[in-house]
């Protein structure tokens, strides 16, 4: 026994070991870069440690002072200001500024360096510029956490909202948890009739029928994402077929709206919601429908009392699925959705891409986790059972 | 049992409907790829392969094909062997945790897409695997080995374990005795799994989107690209060709699941 335990370990072994190395730490990487804050320290060490002990009343001493116009100029003469700037401008807006000019300033500056910080830039005579350089100091900050909520600390500390003009991520974590879950309760109700007459099919219908439910399953997202794209245009199909029909009067502008989003992530999530429910009604055992029959039930109480109780996992597991890719989905808002369709997972995408800043792309990142998390957790609760995932999107 | 006929007629009739509604949108794309001209316009006006013409010819195109096929060969070779010994390791252990350790193994298919691609966006470009080839298929395989896994479980619950220790008991060591009785009896599922490694490989998108380097445009990037550039009817002969790939896929796993089935009733 004990040499086959062994014997199974080496098989795992290598598996788990490729599944710890390129993803669990990469995504433990991730939930430690929306707490950690390194770039200050690292670009401005000898600030750093003199800040830490500054005690934040009026202003820091001269040493302070000399430090940050030394280390400035050092970090732009080795090329590694961009961190450290860009860890302050999102602090503040303005900063990248005041540091950039700091640093090409270089020996121009000279003692006593708070006079001539202070001449170069009057915020350098501000205590609350040198009070965000000190909370900048690491090792660990709440900063993308709390702005990933809309909220940001005052000068004293303490957490309090950001200003309505800047709010952002509140509107978009309710836009995302709405979406998804209008997606699915379309696509619960939508694949619930069509999973039971599956079911309730004869052969060879009742493969047709699941040949046609597994061909859109098996195909990829983009592709029938890219399918909505063409048909949704101005000069489209679904545009062309309503002229037809004489609902509209002039092409309309679908491509953009949360109408096309919809559309597309039923589409594409609606086969994971009609397997699930597929699988369980067929493993549903018929004597409980006669058992009720015999006992006087008629169709609708059969349904209602027996059919409906019985399939509810299934209905749970699918739900689940579909809530759980919605929540993620990029592919589909991305191509059909326009600015204010977007969910959590485009900003995500910008921020590393477009704005840079990886932190806030974890920390959003880490509050989708925690939401897809919370729904495994809910529904291995509800059903008492794991989610069978299929997912590609 | 049956349902009343009202109810039975809704019912069929909704389901038709929502089949439709699945169905439709890909068979457009499939009618449109052969139109004669760039207006994509149902019916069509005509009948033409000049779009396929273009997707074989156009320099792009081929590129991001063959990238595409590349990685999904690399991306199954790598997951297959993995996945499927792990699978073997989890079937024959007797030890605490495994549900736990199936749960790891498959934790990659319930991670939302955008947060895997954005930590091993961060991760690989540490240790300078962004933009590389072994990059795109570490990732690809991390998402396509726990369908492998998933397959191989499946059907090495039919696998009667008597046969394992009946190669023991005749002086087989263990890992011949694996590769000699427990393979060639579970190669439905291993081939199932193997198919499904390589079809993810080959649609997977956002992975690719923030893993590849500049080069490295595979099919589903480059419709992407294409899409949000200009939109031609090339992109539909390429949607149309990646969805036969699908349909294939589809027969060959529904093949093997038949086969599976059988080998149990035998």
């Amino acid at each position: 026994m004990r040499r086959t335990n062994w014997l199974a370990a080496l098989l795992i072994a290598p598996l788990l070991l490729l599944i710890i190395g390129s993803f669990l730490m990469p995504v433990g990487l991730t939930l430690f870069r929306a707490v950690a804050d390194r770039e200050v320290a690292a670009a401005l060490p000898d600030t750093s440690t003199i800040l830490a002990a500054w005690d934040g009343q009026r202003l820091p001493p001269e040493a302070a002072f000399a430090a940050v116009a030394r280390e400035l100029a050092a970090a732009l003469e080795e090329r590694r200001i961009g961190d450290v700037a860009q860890r302050m401008n999102f602090e503040r807006t303005g900063l990248r500024t005041l540091l950039l000019r700091t640093a090409r300033a270089g020996d121009r500056l000279q003692a006593p360096y708070v006079a001539s910080l202070v001449a170069l830039d009057a915020r350098w005579g501000e205590s609350e510029t040198w009070l965000m350089l000190q909370r900048a100091g690491g090792p660990t900050t709440s900063l993308y956490l709390l702005r990933a909520m809309d909220l940001t600390r005052g000068p004293d500390g303490a957490v309090m909202q950001v200003p309505d003009d800047e709010k952002l991520f509140q509107t978009l974590f309710i836009r995302t948890l709405w979406v998804s879950l209008l997606v699915t309760a379309i696509c619960v109700l939508l694949a619930y009739p069509v999973a039971y007459t599956i079911t309730r099919l004869r052969a060879p219908w009742s493969s047709v029928a699941l040949t046609l439910v597994l061909i859109p399953f098996w195909s990829s997202v983009l592709v029938r994402t890219t399918a909505w794209f063409v048909l949704l245009q101005r000069e489209g199909p679904v545009n062309d077929a309503l002229i037809g029909i004489g609902i509209l009067e002039a092409p309309a502008q679908i491509l953009g709206t949360r109408i096309a989003v919809l559309l597309a992530l039923v589409h594409v999530l609606l086969p994971f919601a009609i397997l699930p429910m597929h699988s369980v009604m067929t493993r549903l055992d018929a004597t409980y429908l006669r058992a009720a029959a015999s006992l006087g039930a008629n169709g609708v109480q059969r349904f209602f009392r027996v059919w409906l109780p019985l399939s509810l996992p299934g209905v749970a597991a699918g739900g689940a699925m579909v809530f759980l890719l919605s929540v993620g989905m990029y592919t589909a808002p991305a191509l059909v959705g326009g600015d204010r369709d977007q969910m959590v997972t485009w900003f995500i995408a910008n921020f590393m891409t477009r704005d840079v800043n990886w932190g806030m792309a974890a920390a959003l990142s880490a509050y989708l986790l925690a939401m897809s998390g919370a729904v495994i957790a809910l529904t291995r609760i509800l059903t008492g059972g794991t989610i069978q995932a299929g997912a590609r999107a | 049992m049956r349902d009343h006929p009202l109810a039975r007629l809704l019912l069929r009739g909704t389901t038709v409907l929502v089949l439709g509604f699945l169905m439709a949108p890909m068979l457009a794309v499939v009618v449109l790829s052969f139109s004669p001209t760039e207006l994509m316009v149902l019916p069509p006006r005509g009948f033409s392969l000049r779009w396929y013409e273009d997707f074989l010819t156009a320099g792009r195109w081929v590129l991001a094909t063959r990238n595409s096929f590349v990685v999904a060969i690399a991306t199954t070779i790598l997951a297959t062997p993995l996945g499927t010994a792990a699978a073997i390791g989890l079937q024959l252990g007797r030890f605490r945790g495994k549900a736990l350790l199936v749960t790891l193994l498959t934790l990659p298919l319930v991670t939302p897409y955008i947060v895997t691609a954005a930590s091993m966006y961060f991760a690989y470009s540490l240790a300078g695997l962004s933009g590389s080839l072994l990059g795109l298929v570490l990732g690809h395989t991390v998402v396509a080995v726990p369908f492998v896994v998933m397959a191989v479980l499946a059907t090495l619950q039919t696998f009667d374990a008597n046969l394992l220790r009946a190669a023991a008991s005749l002086g087989a060591a263990p890992l011949p005795a694996i590769l000699r009785v427990v393979v060639p009896n579970t190669w439905p599922g291993i081939a199932a799994g193997a198919v499904f490694a390589f079809a993810t490989s080959l649609d997977e998108f956002v992975i690719t989107l923030f893993l590849a380097g500049p080069g490295q445009f595979t099919l589903p990037r480059q419709m992407y690209a294409s899409v949000r550039e200009f939109l031609t009817p090339t992109i539909l002969a390429a949607a149309t060709l990646l969805f036969l790939c699908s349909l294939i896929f589809l027969l060959v796993s529904e093949a093997l699941r038949l086969r599976a089935a059988r080998k149990v009733v035998r």
